[in-house]
């Protein structure tokens, strides 16, 4: 079989053989080699020692060799070439799911054990007791919920208005040639890959310079989040005002109203389904940012609910001090990290639960 | 219906400010003064935009300042503590320059063969019915704050590669990069590097199959039908409509790695070196972000103004690499000039698209795909035309 199929990949212009009658190899062929794989390496891995890593890399090597030569004996050598790189294009996908699935595994085992009603509502910290000189740390993230919620609300209040109204311009009023219209469109693309703790300094060097030094508040750390919040929302938006059909707009305009109502209540109502899924993505986006709350509001285990003084405790952070500037309890310490970063996970799950409803709830008939 | 004529000639006339035309409508007197105010509001905020630019530049400045021009080795806020030991700002951020560079590119060259691999998996392998499904998956990587990547990377990551570094070491010592003492407690750079090239994952794929959806259907079809192989149709159709495209996802990446604080700071134990080390506990190049997240609470005024100043630098660095992504982007009529013109054909129904070309005469669809392309700023369809002459 090879035989034919050599002299053919040299004189790609010659006759070409009936692709129904020369060889192929049977059709779940693909299925009967990894089994094969899975089997061969098992028993390869069960001589050495077996663990679970090795006999699934062992197996996708055997797999893509195995299916390789099988291929390019039977078939010939282009499809046994595109027999590989499907292999390999689907064990990178596979490989992506990898830390996803132990990401979220480690996440909740690591959580689930702190995550208690008392973890949810009592303020957590060291209390130091002076008759038996001893620190005990209570476990709590009361304050951490409070601040992520302040914090990214005041985000939020402040980087939807911009953000929705500057799309607007861009896509309603400007002119695509216009320099106003470019630099903007460029500088947004700009503030979209500003490193997030950039934006932390400068929210900390901004309030430094303006209220003095030691000036951590949570509105500091709302303004760092606006920064990287604001071009998230532009982008969303832009992209769905941009889908609006332009026939709509004519037709308002026919009829005499004018550009606000037009936009108000045409062009809004017609993309708010997306616009506010795009605003829930921006916020679970900047939700779980930790260096630049971390930079602008501190930490603390006090617990502050007044956003423009003092420093401010939240979730990404708590997990992350937890961590790297333990308590004497180091375990506690840990324990508390983990359940405040599994608090964060589940509120973005909870955001990006509400995205897919909104999309669902506000989508105007005929249009999805 | 009178009323609603005089309306029209009235809103219409206000097209032109200063018109002599003043009072003929109704609904012009209310709605121009809000749709002047609108129109102030979208405006201004668009151009608070370059104002908040423009302010993260200058307050940087203003507050790097200080730091950049004084002589550290001789002014006692910046001689101690962990600024200790260098004589100016510049043997400062220098090592922490190259640290941040070589952590981005670690995580580059170990992400993005694997985001590509994804993406052309999500767009041309998957079966369709999973497609959205799958990418939605990838894209629930983006999701996962960062904070959580750099804990999971601590308990997961670190033990998991300990033995693959004593591997790596024992065989390949004889490379720089994996030279030893090899780390007992795997808080290396290349643990660093794993987690970083996991959280560009998503931010490269998402990209990258968004251009590898928009290559003109045709195109693939062509390719398919002179007999090419799936593989040899993705070689000939889709990479090259997306080369641009990858590139410019990878800069993406390579910002997003750059300006990533948290795995790092979490996971390696940093040194300020120039070093190529990957495997050692003690020669790991710190990066600018997880330098000023560790140092920046227990840091003085001055030293404070220091990391501000690095914070200058890898804003430039970022602002670089971003603004050359852009430009890969615009000089090659990326996605976003390429997606007006796919809403033109009916994509997802190829019967339809096929059927309308054959009412038509074959001429007029060559020179129309053409049109279509040059307005996308692709050139290809011409070329091919006179490739296929010369043949």
């Amino acid at each position: 079989m090879s035989a034919t199929a050599i002299p053919n990949s040299r004189r790609p212009r010659g006759p070409v053989p009936n692709a129904l009658t020369s060889a192929q190899l049977p059709r779940f062929v693909e299925l009967y080699t990894l089994l094969a794989a899975l089997a061969v390496s098992a028993a390869v891995l069960a001589m050495i020692g077996f663990n679970i890593v090795g006999w699934l890399v062992l197996t996708a090597v055997i797999y893509l060799v195995g299916l390789g030569i099988l291929s390019s004996v039977v078939e010939n050598r282009r499809k046994a070439t595109d027999r590989v790189i499907r292999g390999v294009v689907t064990i990178a996908f596979l490989l992506a799911l990898i830390p996803l699935v132990s990401t979220l595994v480690t996440v909740i085992a690591g959580g689930a054990p702190a995550l208690t009603w008392d973890f949810i509502t009592k303020t957590g910290g060291s209390v130091f007791n002076p008759q038996t000189l001893k620190v005990t740390v209570v476990q709590g993230a009361w304050q951490a919920i409070v601040g992520t919620l302040i914090v990214t609300g005041i985000a939020a209040v402040i980087s939807i208005p911009i953000g929705i109204l500057a799309a607007i311009y861009l896509v309603e009023y400007a002119q695509p040639t216009q320099w106003m219209a470019r630099t903007v469109t460029f500088l947004v693309d700009v503030m979209t890959g500003i490193p997030s703790i950039v934006a932390g300094l400068f929210a900390f060097s901004l309030f430094t310079l303006i209220v003095g030094p030691k000036a951590f508040s949570g509105f500091s750390a709302s303004v760092a989040l606006s920064v990287l919040m604001i071009p998230i929302v532009i982008r969303s938006t832009e992209e769905m005002l941009k889908l609006v059909s332009n026939d709509l707009r004519e037709a308002s305009f026919a009829l005499g109203v004018t550009k606000f109502s037009t936009i108000v209540r045409i062009v809004l109502p017609t993309a708010i389904a997306g616009i506010i899924t795009g605003v829930m993505l921006a916020i679970s986006r900047v939700i779980g940012e930790t260096a630049p709350i971390f930079i602008a509001a501190s930490f603390t285990d006090n617990f502050n609910a007044n956003p423009f003084s003092g420093a401010m405790q939240t979730l990404p952070v708590m997990a992350y001090s937890g961590y790297k500037f333990p308590s004497q309890d180091i375990a506690a310490s840990y324990q508390s990290a983990w359940g405040a970063a599994l608090l964060l996970v589940i509120l973005v799950v909870i955001l990006n639960l509400i995205a897919r409803i909104v999309a669902r709830v506000f989508a105007p008939k005929g249009l999805r | 219906m009178k009323s609603l004529q005089d309306d029209r000639v009235g809103t219409g006339s206000s097209q032109r400010p200063g018109s002599p035309n003043k009072g003929a409508g109704t609904a012009r007197v209310k709605a121009r003064p809000a749709d002047r105010i609108f129109r102030f509001l979208s405006t201004g905020s668009a151009g608070l935009i370059m104002v908040i630019l423009a302010g993260v530049a200058l307050f940087l400045i203003i507050k790097a300042g200080p730091a950049i021009v004084a002589n550290w080795s001789t002014t006692t806020d910046l001689s101690g503590g962990t600024t200790h030991g260098f004589s100016s700002f510049w043997a400062y951020v220098g090592p922490l320059i190259w640290g941040t560079l070589f952590s981005a590119l670690i995580a580059l060259v170990l992400g993005a063969p694997v985001a590509i691999g994804i993406a052309l998996f999500i767009s041309h392998y998957a079966p369709r019915r999973l497609a959205g499904v799958l990418g939605y998956l990838v894209d629930l990587l983006a999701a996962v704050p960062s904070v959580v990547f750099g804990l999971w990377g601590i308990f997961v990551i670190r033990p998991f590669l300990i033995p693959f570094q004593d591997w790596l070491n024992q065989y390949l010592g004889w490379i720089p990069l994996f030279s030893g003492p090899v780390s007992r407690t795997g808080s290396t750079m290349l643990a660093g590097g794993v987690v970083l090239a996991v959280m560009i994952l998503p931010i490269i794929t998402s990209i990258s199959r968004e251009i590898f959806l928009q290559t003109p259907r045709l195109h693939e079809e062509a390719a398919l039908a002179l007999g090419s192989t799936k593989w040899e149709m993705v070689k000939l159709a889709v990479f090259p409509y997306a080369r641009s495209g990858i590139v410019s996802a990878t800069l993406l990446g390579l910002g997003r790695a750059l300006g990533e604080t948290m795995a790092i700071a979490l996971i390696m134990s940093p040194s300020l070196v120039f070093s190529v080390q990957m495997i050692t506990d003690t020669r790991n190049s710190q990066t600018i972000a997880a330098n000023i997240a560790l140092n920046f609470p227990e840091s003085n005024d001055l030293q404070r103004d220091g990391l501000i100043a690095t914070g200058l630098a890898l804003f430039v660095i970022s602002f670089g690499v971003n603004f050359i992504a852009r430009l890969v982007i615009a000089r090659t009529g990326g996605p976003r000039r390429a997606k007006k013109s796919a809403r033109l054909t009916p994509a997802s129904d190829a019967t339809s698209l096929l059927t309308a070309d054959a009412a038509e005469s074959p001429v007029s669809i060559r020179s129309e795909q053409a049109a279509r392309d040059a307005e996308a700023g692709d050139e290809r369809t011409e070329l091919a035309a006179e490739q296929n002459e010369d043949r």
